[in-house]
C-alpha cells in the first residue's frame, strides 16, 4: 500500500463535502489497479470500460447519498463493487445473447428461437447416449455418485446420507469418476461436443 | 481450458487503465448528480 500525502479517507471526506477534485484524485490514484482487476476477469476492453464506469457510478451514488461508512478502506470497497459487477456481467451473459462486433452484422447472431435445429437435436441425443454408455463403464461406487449428482441433481450432503459415506468420500468419488471418464474419452478419441 | 486459466499477462497488459473518455464521463456524471433528501425519501437529479 502506497503512502500518499493525502489519504483516501481524507479525499473521500472532501468529496462528500463537495470537492469534485477529490474524486478525480481518487480515480487517478486507483484507476489502473481497478481497471486491471476487471480486465483480468473479463478479458475484454469494452466490457472492462463499462464495468469500470458502472463501478464509479455506484461509488458516486453511495458517497453522495451519505451511505458510505469509513469502517472499511476505500480501495477494497471499490474493488468489492467491481467484483460484484463482474459477477453480474457473467450472470447476464448466461441469460442474454452477446453481440460481437466483427464488422459484419447478422441479425441471427442476436436473434434465435432458442431451440436446437433438427441436426443439433440429433447430435445432442447421440452425445448423451454415448455419455450414458461411458458412465456404465465406471466402477459402481463412482457411477452411483455421478448419477445422483448429475442426473438426479442431488447435493453432496444428500449423496453422503443416501450412500452412507462422508461428504469428502462422495466428493472424491465424483472427482475420480470425472477423471476416469476423461481418460476413457481421450483414449478412445470420443468427441462429445455438438 | 487450462490455457485460459493460466493465461499470463505480458508487461504491457499489466499497465492497463481506462480510457480518458471513461474517466471524463465519470467526473462529469459526478458533477451533474445531485442527491436531495426530503424526509425519508432520496431524490437523484442529473443536472445536465
Amino acid at each position: 500500500m502506497k503512502d500518499y500525502a493525502i489519504s483516501d479517507a481524507v479525499l473521500v471526506t472532501n468529496y462528500i463535502n463537495g470537492s469534485e477534485g477529490a474524486l478525480a484524485t481518487l480515480i487517478e490514484r486507483h484507476k489502473q489497479r481497478i481497471y486491471s482487476f476487471i480486465y483480468s476477469k473479463v478479458f475484454d476492453r469494452d466490457v472492462s470500460e463499462d464495468i469500470f464506469q458502472d463501478t464509479f457510478i455506484k461509488v458516486i451514488k453511495t458517497l453522495k447519498s451519505g451511505k458510505y461508512n469509513e469502517e472499511g478502506k476505500f480501495l477494497p470497497w471499490v474493488m468489492r463493487i467491481a467484483h460484484n459487477l463482474v459477477i453480474d456481467h457473467f450472470r447476464k451473459g448466461n441469460r442474454m445473447p452477446k453481440f460481437e462486433d466483427n464488422g459484419e452484422f447478422s441479425i441471427f447472431s442476436v436473434i434465435s428461437d432458442g431451440d436446437l435445429n433438427a441436426e443439433k437435436k440429433l447430435i445432442k441425443g447421440q452425445v448423451e447416449e454415448d455419455l450414458r454408455m461411458l458412465i456404465q463403464e465406471l466402477p459402481e461406487d463412482q457411477k452411483e455418485v455421478l448419477v445422483m449428482r448429475m442426473y438426479r441433481d442431488m447435493s453432496f450432503k444428500e449423496i453422503s446420507e443416501k450412500t452412507g459415506v462422508s461428504i469428502n468420500t462422495a466428493l472424491g468419488r465424483m472427482r475420480y469418476a470425472l477423471i476416469n471418464l476423461r481418460k476413457v474419452i481421450e483414449k478412445n478419441n470420443i468427441v462429445l461436443t455438438n | 481450458m487450462a490455457n485460459f486459466y493460466l493465461k499470463s499477462f505480458n508487461k504491457e497488459e499489466k499497465q492497463l487503465e481506462p480510457k480518458k473518455s471513461t474517466v471524463d464521463f465519470i467526473l462529469n456524471y459526478s458533477k451533474a448528480l445531485k442527491v436531495t433528501k426530503y424526509e425519508d425519501i432520496q431524490f437523484e437529479t442529473l443536472l445536465n
